[in-house]
């Protein structure tokens, strides 16, 4: 075991798969010879050599499309998408031809691409470096949607992800890179040494895609929630002495029906959070799908703490993203809901 | 002096009711382009980009260095492609129009296209097409009762009833899944020639969009991607002057040739005789020379006319003058080879009518055999379950649970035909 932050997790992860699987190329703006502005692909173009970690020109649309060709051709590439906030251009390429080239070609042609991208806030990145656009892909057929919370599932997950024949979006909540964040800016920053989660195996494992994880058990609310706002649940539920079950979803498609339901059934109360803005955002899936699933145990009506319905602000950061204020007023507003 | 801007709106020479006029068109003599070697440096060879290599000129004879000196029996062959090409779309839009398919997009006037291409390529080369090159499939082997399984969506269907009609694909045959929308396969043409140069093989890969489509975002993506990367691969634009209604001006053809898109980039581009199938497959096997031995992208436009309407759904008379396609001065691929081949001594016009008899026969067997697998009305129809298969390579189980309730639904209401109501 070794003590990484989720950049060296990731880094990790790539360079484990790379070094099984010749197939393995990456390709994105600034991952070869810089080793990405986040530094997830530091040292692979060195290690893994230039045909195998290629600088890319900015043309989001460009790389994920030459990306399909290469998983046509046998490879398994990882693409870097260096913002999620600049996914757009690709997402043509995307929706109609990675998610579906297997479907409408009866499985003759498929090809297995992962598209990491940094996602979400608190980095005061502004409207076109905090967005967290998870649910426009979950919302597609044929891709699946990952987002880990914290390096180990991170390594493990991306590994998984990239052994997948299926197309995989793999967000990454570039807030929690170096170390988790309970949704409180005045405080000084925490290093992932300090978590449980920051303890990686150096070797290759997975975490299987489709599998949520209880990361807190309780009894009195469940919180369902991912990335970022798993460690700010957390900490609200911690101030204010409630007893919650905290779900880190991990995999929002396919989604972990089973363990969310059952955990709701249990607790009576359920609480959605996301960083995402809320109208029509992935927390009204997660809302269909327990009440449905867990409509006669449920003793509240279902809330949901989400960005804004505005886009991302610079300047009010703090008070458009869910941190451990909103969230601890939204865990008490279910939590006295009769 | 007050400055003034001007919006200027592309206008087509000839819309209907007017005289068909071709003079945007500039034209070669056959044979008057030089064949340069194929490590020729791009800045030598722009002309290539803005004459138009030709082979067949006005009395059908081959001329000039890119004569490929092809055997007269491959030329009848290619001939007879062309002209099954042809036979085949003629039935299909007869079917589409008897209401027996839901659509049909013809080739007409384009085949030298699909068969002079697909001859200058390799088997293992892999083709990311356009929706008009079913001729490639024909060429590389598929059955045209297959082509006609798919366009019925029936129980022999290679998409399982998931495509409009013509949306093919075949993975034995290297051709790619054709999309339906526009311009995407050539940035992933690219990235399958850009694998086959990190494997160390020499297979290239070759992609087709229209001219309308060179708009497209993918368009320029793919050229950059095959420039900076020198991707083993050939870029087709196939100019045959309509987007549907839009002339080839609209999408930027009026002041420079399509082929010379690439030359910013250090492409070379061919524009070539798309109704010439001697220049078609010289140009692309020089193309592909050049990027089997590591010289990189060409950039090809075809310079052709798109003689029917756009689809079954289109009406071209709305837009273009009725006798346009007569009066392109490029001619018909199939009369052009035709004529050649007579003043050869190597056809005739009785083995000719002779050919379109078989080549009909042949068309009205594979039809009748067809649909044997089912039809749009008549049985045996497909399970619509299967719409549930291919969806992931490991799927969630949420889409197990929709295939049953769907399923449930389907089976209550008494109408057994599957679902095909």
């Amino acid at each position: 075991m070794a003590q990484m932050n989720m950049i060296e997790a990731i880094r990790s992860a790539h360079d484990v798969v790379m070094d099984r699987d010749p197939n393995v190329v990456v390709i994105g703006e600034d991952v070869g010879f810089f080793g990405g502005v986040f530094r997830c692909t530091d040292g692979l173009q060195r290690k893994y050599g230039q045909h195998r970690v290629i600088d890319a020109p900015i043309a989001e649309g460009g790389i994920i499309g030459a990306a399909i060709g290469m998983g046509v051709n046998g490879l398994r590439p990882v693409a870097e998408i260096q913002f999620a906030d600049y996914i757009y251009p690709g997402f043509d390429q995307i929706a109609s031809e990675l998610a579906r080239l297997r479907h409408r070609s009866c499985g003759e042609f498929f090809s297995p691409v992962t598209i990491r991208t940094p996602c979400g806030g608190g980095i005061r990145g502004g409207q076109t470096h905090s967005q967290s656009p998870e649910a426009i892909f979950t919302h597609v057929s044929g891709i699946k949607v990952v987002m880990p919370s914290n390096p180990y599932d991170a390594k493990g997950l991306l590994i998984a992800s990239i052994e997948s024949d299926d197309p995989i979006i793999f967000f990454e909540p570039k807030r929690i890179y170096n170390g988790p964040f309970d949704g409180d800016p005045e405080k000084p920053a925490v290093p992932w040494s300090s978590h449980p989660k920051g303890e990686v195996p150096e070797g290759y494992y997975t975490v299987p895609i489709g599998e949520a994880e209880i990361v807190a058990a309780g009894d009195e609310i469940t919180v369902v929630t991912y990335g970022t706002l798993v460690h700010v649940a957390q900490a609200a539920a911690i101030a204010l002495g409630v007893d919650a079950e905290v779900i880190d979803v991990r995999s929002m498609s396919p989604l972990d029906v089973k363990t969310i339901a059952t955990s709701v059934n249990k607790t009576g109360r359920c609480l959605i959070a996301h960083e995402a803005t809320r109208f029509g955002g992935y927390g009204a899936e997660l809302a269909a799908t327990i009440q449905k699933e867990c409509f006669y145990h449920l003793e509240a009506p279902i809330g949901r703490v989400a960005g804004w319905d505005t886009p991302y602000p610079h300047a009010f950061e703090w008070q458009y993203f869910p941190g451990k204020k909103r969230m601890m007023a939204g865990i008490r507003r279910v939590l006295e809901a009769e | 002096m007050a400055y003034k801007s001007r919006l200027h709106i592309p206008r087509a020479a000839a819309r209907p009711g007017e005289k068909p006029d071709f003079s945007y068109l500039q034209l070669s003599p056959a044979g008057a382009l030089d064949k340069p070697s194929i490590d020729a440096r791009t800045q030598d060879i722009e002309y290539l980009s803005t004459g138009l290599v030709r082979v067949l000129d006005e009395d059908h004879e081959a001329k000039g260095p890119w004569h490929p000196n092809l055997d007269l029996d491959k030329l009848q062959v290619a001939l007879r492609w062309m002209m099954l090409n042809r036979t085949f779309d003629q039935r299909m839009w007869q079917i589409q129009r008897q209401g027996r398919i839901s659509f049909y997009m013809e080739a007409r006037g384009e085949e030298a296209v699909s068969i002079g291409q697909g001859m200058a390529l390799r088997a293992g080369d892999m083709c990311f097409p356009s929706y008009r090159n079913q001729g490639l499939y024909m060429y590389r082997g598929v059955k045209l009762v297959d082509m006609m399984c798919q366009c019925l969506s029936n129980t022999r269907d290679m998409c399982k009833g998931r495509q409009l009609p013509i949306m093919y694909h075949t993975k034995s045959g290297n051709i790619f899944s054709i999309s339906g929308n526009l311009g995407t396969q050539y940035p992933q043409a690219v990235g399958w020639a850009m694998a086959s140069a990190i494997k160390g093989e020499d297979h290239i890969a070759a992609s087709w969009v229209g001219d309308g489509s060179t708009a497209e975002a993918d368009f320029h993506y793919a050229l950059t991607f095959a420039a900076v990367y020198q991707a083993p691969v050939i870029l087709n634009v196939v100019n045959n002057q309509w987007a549907i209604s839009t002339f080839q001006g609209t999408a930027g053809g009026e002041r420079r040739p399509f082929a010379a898109r690439g030359l910013g980039l250090g492409i070379p581009g061919i524009r070539v005789d798309g109704n010439d199938l001697l220049a078609v497959y010289s140009v692309t096997l020089w193309a592909a020379d050049r990027a089997r031995r590591g010289g990189g992208p060409t950039l090809i436009e075809l310079v052709t006319y798109r003689a029917g309407a756009h689809s079954t759904s289109d009406d071209p008379s709305k837009y273009r003058p009725k006798d346009d396609a007569a009066a392109f001065p490029l001619g018909d691929p199939i009369e052009r080879l035709k004529q050649h081949l007579i003043a050869e001594g190597h056809w005739s016009e009785a083995k000719h009518a002779a050919l379109e008899e078989e080549l009909k026969s042949e068309v009205t067997a594979a039809w009748k055999e067809a649909q044997k697998y089912g039809t749009m009305t008549e049985g045996p129809f497909l399970d619509p379950a299967t719409m549930f298969d291919d969806v992931y390579a490991d799927p969630p189980l949420r889409l197990e649970s929709q295939r049953r309730r769907m399923q449930e639904i389907w089976s209550n209401n008494g109408n057994g035909n599957g679902g095909g109501s």
